[in-house]
């Protein structure tokens, strides 16, 4: 979706503030979310559906909320929507039985399949699923390059909403920095991003 | 259980909110799913200590020291991260790859991740604020000479800037370059001059003037 995440190259937001030897955690309870996602992802739900939850935040609420703020809140409505627990039990702070909820099933990495070779040209697709995707708005129509090919990786487009289990080579694409944003960028300067297969076709023009 | 904790330092405009009602939400969830046998507290401290005192960015630097006196793991390295993490004797998680990136004199490698915060945590630790912050996630793309100034690094116009959003299940991690005057140092002594922002690749290694060894 066109959400509130996707931040690239947006303008307004102020100097990068650095805070002097910050902790790893600010309080107890941030380092306690951070343990209760590392034991129920993978689990419960999967991290695209994960980071799905988070995207669909209003997006004020989105810009308002700290970082573990948002994940308390996927937290909460995944762990609900699983049935692992209930609306009334969160609620209560009271347990009224055992989850219900089921295990992901997890499947094998099959052998990566790819389409396109390191140094070939590619152009991204102009994609706007209102779901959950993984090309960033700034990437969007822009010639590349392959620079380098992995995966196979899930498809977080299917996965975000538990369907179809898609294994698709993942290439990381170099623009020229002046491809994605014209002359405010210097002409030596590149971007290099990681795009699932589906988001590319090759520069040649069929799809 | 926790002590209510008021802010006392600096900035803190990404914590605006009264912490009380968050950490009774955690609490909530937390004791929830203890009483339903799907967390233990020593799970969440065994966790938290974990991140708090052996996870963290001396991983990294151990592992660019290295590579840096010893040619062939750096090729070992940058051709397989994850092997190479592993052969230090350190633990790489195999649902991520590791993609390391070495930074010269003609190419300066920095990374971010615009849609959320992908950070290579097994090497670098849980990430600072600012990189999961706004003003990083957007500016890092679009103007990274600017936000590497603000970082103090200055970089001359013919050094090509190379900026890797980090969108998939791939981690990346800048090798910088050695510096120059540590010619005869040992891993040691060079890890202590690579710190986290230098793996980000905001920040680049310094020989501090002192240093006459």
């Amino acid at each position: 979706m066109n959400g509130i995440h996707d931040m690239g190259g947006m303008d307004g937001f102020g100097p990068v503030v650095v805070e002097k030897d910050e902790p790893v955690f600010h309080h107890r309870w941030e380092g306690s979310v951070r343990a209760i996602m590392r034991q129920t992802v993978g689990r419960f739900y999967n991290l695209d559906e994960f980071r799905n939850v988070v995207e669909r935040m209003p997006p004020e609420e989105y810009l308002r909320a700290s970082y573990y703020e948002r994940w308390l809140h996927a937290l909460e409505t995944l762990m609900v929507q699983r049935g692992v627990i209930t609306l009334e039990e969160l609620r209560s702070g009271r347990a009224n039985g055992p989850s219900i909820a089921a295990n992901i099933k997890h499947e094998p990495r099959p052998e990566l399949i790819a389409r396109f070779s390191s140094g070939d040209n590619v152009v991204t697709r102009n994609l706007n699923p209102t779901g959950h995707t993984r090309l960033p708005r700034y990437a969007r129509g822009k010639r590349g390059v392959v620079r380098t090919v992995n995966g196979p990786f899930l498809l977080p487009d299917s996965n975000a909403h538990r369907g179809a289990k898609v294994w698709e080579a993942c290439y990381a694409v170099e623009f020229t920095a002046r491809e994605l944003w014209g002359d405010r960028a210097s002409s030596i300067d590149r971007v290099c991003v990681d795009l699932w297969e589906s988001y590319l076709r090759s520069e040649e023009g069929e799809s | 259980m926790t002590k209510h904790d008021h802010h006392e330092h600096g900035d803190h405009s990404h914590h605006p909110e009264a912490p009380s009602d968050i950490e009774a939400r955690t609490l909530a969830l937390e004791s929830l799913l203890i009483e339903k046998g799907l967390l233990t507290s020593e799970d969440v401290d065994r966790i938290i200590s974990a991140y708090e005192h052996d996870i963290g960015p001396m991983i990294g630097a151990r592992v660019v020291a290295h590579a840096w006196v010893d040619l062939d793991y750096r090729a070992r390295l940058l051709n397989d991260g994850p092997a190479a993490i592993r052969e230090l004797g350190y633990d790489y998680p195999a649902s991520t790859g590791l993609a390391v990136l070495e930074s010269t004199k003609e190419v300066h490698h920095m990374v971010v991740c615009t849609l959320c915060s992908c950070y290579p945590w097994a090497v670098l630790g849980l990430p600072p604020t600012w990189y999961k912050s706004a003003p990083y996630r957007s500016r890092a793309v679009v103007e990274p000479r600017k936000v590497l100034e603000e970082f103090g690094v200055a970089l001359p116009a013919d050094v090509s800037v190379n900026v890797w959003d980090s969108s998939s299940d791939l981690r990346y991690m800048v090798l910088p370059e050695r510096p120059e005057g540590t010619e005869g140092w040992t891993e040691e002594q060079l890890a202590a001059i690579v710190s986290r922002d230098c793996m980000i690749g905001v920040a680049r290694p310094q020989v501090p003037a002192e240093a006459n060894r």
